[in-house]
């Protein structure tokens, strides 16, 4: 696989897997405004996810959009290890947003400088879509963090579980290594300190505290996933592998 | 403002708006009716919202999320008309919960493959569409703005049902085969949900006087089969009615007797899937308690500060 190849894979697998997260809400959000605003954000991700995968297709030169999505098994898929984690309830849902969130404004806005057309226009569409799902997740958290006991109680915990899987955002491996050279892709290394600043202050505002330093959990962007993404895929992926040859 | 008044303004085809004066019976026959159509957005999203994740492709998964958000967007656009009637949402939500008030029976019944995707929006929003264009010329204003609006929503789905329909009924043997299995077990339910035969339901009366219903059951549900019969002979799929036959005189299609055994049984909650439906709608509205809540705490605690 090339080097381009697995970095828009990514990209997409990310978008996918969280959209595939988000749409699960559907019929299930706290109030019907909610669950509007949900469908909203797990619509841009999958668009983005089509549009990430549709370059990923034309790299490949032979796999469609849609079977990327629908034939990988869960070994060729490359997200983030956070994205894949189960919903639980909506303050858990909104963290892991936040957390995704709070990167991915950032990477975004980095990779629309890309020397690569393609991934810098993916990303500046993008960016406008991520700015919103950003402002919606840590508008929840603060109400949450500073609404009632309860709810505080409830992200604090959230937060502390799912912190173990931010590390990975910054990680740089060969793949990053090439494509920072050719200035394709993002030095993420170097996103972490804002990163940190913007989530310091969003917990501090929602009188949350910032989880102590865990062993951290890595190794989705090279396909070491959790047994929960190969559930989501069978899901997702069922009728395009019972009937391989039809069209929908 | 008396009754004969209010009779003047209907027949002269005048919108009734919220703060004008209504008989009770008005009111309250509005709010019946809004409220179980607001109800039938909600819970209609279910069915659908249950193949959203397994939708397969990812252009059939993003038509079918917008498809089901914007069902949602109708049922919050009918509980504010409703509202302005002077009940809240909220006092809505508890006459759902509490069986108090019904919403489409149509909905009780599963999906059981994606070719119920197609199903649903070809026959289901295409009986409602039937339904609402009637409705666009109902008597209360806020319902009737309502109609215009979600109308046109309504037959981009309908559309797009036919399309998943068409491309299933032209497709492998398997597909074709769960295209025409859809259409069998969605054609009956579609058409009853028109409702009972003119003759025996006992609101129509009212309802046509005071223009809230235009046209009554019989005649709405005629004309969703005129239209519908010749769609799916272009695709060839077969209606599961050996009745079925047009009648040149009428100019009318002719059809087979409806099973109201069937009909009564499900609106009276022994649906394949009543129960589950509405304890949906209650588990996620009760799992999302101390959510509103906490919104609600940090709301008033800012309007202090
Ligand atoms: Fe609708
Ligand atoms: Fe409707
Ligand atoms: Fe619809």
């Amino acid at each position: 696989m090339s080097t381009l190849l697995k970095y828009t894979l990514r990209i997409a697998d990310n978008s996918l897997i969280l959209g595939q997260r988000m749409a699960e809400w559907c019929s299930k959000g706290p109030t019907l405004e909610e669950d509007i605003a949900m469908s909203n954000i797990a619509l841009d991700l999958f668009g983005q996810a089509n549009g990430f995968l549709e370059y990923a297709s034309k790299i490949d030169g032979q796999k469609t959009a849609d079977d990327l999505a629908f034939k990988r098994d869960a070994s060729n898929f490359y997200n983030f290890c956070l994205v894949e984690v189960e919903n639980g309830h909506f303050g858990n849902t909104m963290i892991r947003s936040l957390l995704f969130d709070t990167f991915y404004l950032l990477f975004y806005k980095e990779l629309s400088k890309s020397q690569d057309e393609n991934l810098s226009a993916l990303a500046f569409k993008s960016l406008k879509e991520i700015k919103y799902h950003f402002r919606h997740s840590q508008n929840w958290i603060i109400r949450l963090g500073d609404g009632t006991k309860e709810s505080n109680k409830k992200v604090q915990e959230s937060l502390n579980n799912l912190w173990k899987y931010t590390d990975e955002f910054f990680e740089i491996d060969n793949v990053d290594q090439i494509m920072i050279d050719q200035k394709i892709g993002v030095n993420t290394s170097l996103l972490k300190k804002e990163w940190t600043e913007i989530i310091e202050s969003t917990i501090n505002e929602a009188k949350l505290i910032k989880p102590s330093t865990i062993k951290m959990i890595t190794g989705g962007r090279d396909g070491k996933h959790s047994n929960k993404l190969s559930s989501l895929l069978k899901e997702m992926q069922y009728l395009p592998r019972k009937y391989p040859n039809a069209k929908w | 403002m008396s009754e004969k008044l209010f009779q003047e303004k209907i027949d002269s085809e005048k919108k009734i708006e919220p703060k004008d004066w209504m008989p009770e019976k008005y009111r309250q026959h509005l709010i019946r009716q809004i409220s179980q159509h607001a109800h039938s957005e909600i819970i209609g999203m279910q069915p659908e919202g249950q193949w959203i994740n397994r939708a397969p492709s990812l252009r059939a998964k993003m038509i079918l999320l917008a498809k089901v958000q914007d069902e949602a967007g109708h049922g919050l656009y009918l509980y504010s008309a409703c509202e302005t009637l002077g009940i809240s949402r909220k006092e809505l939500i508890n006459q759902l919960h509490e069986e108090r008030a019904k919403y489409s029976s149509i909905f009780n019944y599963p999906t059981l493959n994606w070719a119920d995707m197609g199903a649903i929006g070809w026959l289901v929003d295409g009986a409602a569409i039937v339904n609402q264009v009637s409705l666009q010329r109902t008597s209360y204003g806020p319902y009737s703005r309502g109609m215009i609006k979600i109308c046109k929503e309504e037959s981009f789905h309908q559309r797009q049902g036919y399309e998943i329909m068409a491309e299933m009924a032209n497709g492998t043997k398997e597909q074709k085969a769960m295209a025409q299995d859809a259409l069998n077990r969605f054609w009956w339910p579609s058409i009853m949900m028109f409702g009972p035969h003119d003759a025996d339901s006992p609101r129509t009366g009212n309802a046509m006087k005071w223009k809230i219903k235009r046209q009554t059951n019989d005649e709405l549900r005629q004309s969703f089969i005129d239209k519908t019969v010749p769609q799916a002979q272009v695709i060839g799929l077969t209606i599961p009615d050996p009745d079925l036959k047009w009648n040149e005189q009428r100019g009318h299609y002719d059809f087979g007797e409806i099973d109201w055994k069937e009909f009564w049984n499900v609106v009276n909650g022994n649906g394949p899937c009543n129960k589950e439906r509405l304890d949906h709608h209650k588990r996620a509205h009760n799992e999302g308690r101390w959510v509103r809540e906490a919104a609600k705490v940090y709301a008033e605690k800012n309007k202090l500060n």
